[in-house]
């Protein structure tokens, strides 16, 4: 049980890097994004096309990569999410539904639909024992000292940073804040900026880690949607939580048997959405 | 007579189709106090919203320092130097007492106000400045709205129903602040539906009656049975 326990933390801090993006860009504006698992696809077939063509460290893709992530995560909210939103959240549902589809038959039209993996350098297989038994990898405890850092991160920026004030202007009162002097729609180009950078990392480890097909984006939507629900929105702690639930209800699952673990996870989701609808961890204060 | 600030000037503002302000002349003077009276649905938070670019108008009709301003973003406005105390308070609820403040600072302009002159002026926030925005009373909530608007060093205060939901005492101190936030030439819009609170404050007024100005004139020559006709329309 202490080995499912391990795994399903590791796991949760993987679902965690997926919620993070999708977290903030609601908590700011409102917004879900359909075609956030696809952007994290996307990311990954990013790294692995050039990884194919230079050979390089995917530690160096990643630095490579984020800032242009936030580059264009920043022009997809100014040029296009941003004329989307208003009162009625369809229309912005619609778009990224759409741009889902449009990205999945890109990829498999480019990547053919068979799975590929980034290429870690060996990292992947990389693990020490903590028991007689049992090794824990080396990449998955990178990924989640990465997602612990990036949660207190943004938690950090939102609660003492004149960014994550103005976050949480726009967020609270719209209006008000423009009164202020603020500009709205660039505040949520930030936000769409950060969370895609998010999105990026998530991608990359996620291809380094196992392996992306063109048609994964909708399930990995799917479990970071489950992790911000079952954390709660409005919070990154939550969030985070949230994932490690998540992963640790898919951990157990497998336990039992190997095709019970995302229906469990389903189960756990569908459980805590009739009996806490706000979540495990819901903002209380600030 | 001082010089003219800003002024509106055939004013028409729409919700949608439904047109709220028919053609609505006003003047503000350097460091003078305007009252806006009138009852619910005359127009006067329409002006309001109008006048900071919440809501889109001709760019003639509003001039600040002789400068056509109508219809510009509000951001631009707050920078030109006119800030809104808005109807409702609508302090950030995320925000700390000090933090709701120091988004107002967002679009600063160089003058007196900053947090420790905020916190001269109303004494009690000092005290509640790491408290959420949210736990405080009406009146100090009332404080933090009007402390908001005042540190981006506005030259033009709009104060939309600054009385609304607060109790008669309260009502009074926050009044009683206003000579001091116009001691070095502040000019003010006061909206007001108390008409004894807005008679007193206000060195002109000016009575709205749906979507006009039914009335004017200076504050203490205007007469009860003038203004009543004109609130009421009886």
């Amino acid at each position: 049980m202490f080995e499912v326990i391990i795994h399903g933390v590791l796991l949760g801090g993987l679902y965690s890097l997926f919620a993070l993006g999708l977290s903030l860009m609601f908590g700011v504006m409102r917004l879900t994004n359909i075609a956030h698992g696809d952007q994290i696809v996307i990311s990954g077939f990013i790294g692995i096309a050039i990884a194919s063509v230079v050979n390089i460290n995917p530690f160096l893709l990643i630095v490579f990569l984020v800032p242009c992530a936030l580059v264009s995560g920043y022009a997809f909210q100014y040029f296009v999410l941003n004329r989307t939103l208003g009162k009625d959240p369809l229309p912005s549902l619609v778009i990224t539904f759409g741009l889902s589809i449009i990205a999945q038959n890109l990829l498999q039209e480019i990547f053919s639909a068979n799975p590929r993996s980034l290429d870690s350098g060996g990292l992947n297989t990389l693990g020490f024992g903590i028991t007689s038994d049992m090794t824990v990898g080396v990449l998955p405890l990178i990924i989640l000292a990465c997602a612990i850092a990036c949660t207190f991160g943004l938690q950090w920026m939102f609660q003492h940073t004149a960014l994550g004030r103005a976050f949480r202007a726009v967020s609270d009162e719209k209006d008000i804040a423009e009164l202020m002097g603020l500009n709205s729609s660039k505040v949520y180009s930030m936000a769409t900026a950060l969370a895609f950078a998010l999105v990026a990392l998530a991608g990359l480890f996620q291809s380094m880690r196992t392996t992306v097909a063109p048609t994964d984006g909708p399930s990995l939507l799917l479990f970071a949607f489950e992790s911000v629900i079952i954390g709660g929105m409005g919070s990154f702690w939550g969030t985070f939580l949230g994932a490690m639930t998540l992963g640790l209800a898919q951990q157990i699952g497998f336990y039992f048997d190997p095709g019970w673990g995302i229906w469990f996870g389903h189960l756990v989701f569908i459980a805590i959405l009739a009996f806490k609808p706000n979540g495990l961890f819901p903002k209380t204060v600030g | 007579m001082s010089s003219q600030l800003m002024s509106v000037a055939g004013l028409e503002a729409f919700y949608g189709d439904a047109q709220v302000l028919f053609g609505v002349d006003l003047e503000l003077h350097e460091g003078e106090v305007v009252g806006v009276l009138g009852a619910n649905g005359a127009g006067k938070s329409t002006l309001m919203k109008a006048i900071t670019g919440l809501l889109p108008v001709a760019q003639q009709s509003i001039r600040l320092r002789g400068e056509a301003i109508g219809g510009r973003a509000p951001g631009e406005i707050v920078r030109k130097g006119v800030a809104m105390v808005p109807e409702g308070r609508r302090l950030f609820p995320s925000m700390s007492v000090e933090e709701n403040l120091q988004m107002g600072a967002f679009a600063k302009r160089p003058g007196r106000w900053n947090l420790d002159e905020v916190y001269k002026l109303f004494p009690i926030l000092k005290e509640k400045r790491k408290q959420p925005s949210t736990s405080l009373s009406g009146g100090q909530q009332q404080q933090v709205a009007i402390g908001r608007a005042l540190m981006s060093n506005p030259d033009v205060l709009l104060c939309d129903e600054i009385s609304l939901g607060l109790a008669p005492i309260v009502i009074r101190e926050i009044y009683d602040s206003l000579p001091d936030i116009t001691a070095d030439g502040m000019s003010v819009v006061v909206v007001e539906q108390d008409v004894t609170l807005a008679q007193q404050c206000s060195e002109r007024l000016y009575c709205f009656q749906e979507g006009r100005v039914a009335l004017q004139g200076e504050s203490r020559q205007l007469t009860r049975d003038q203004i009543s006709h004109a609130y009421f329309g009886i």
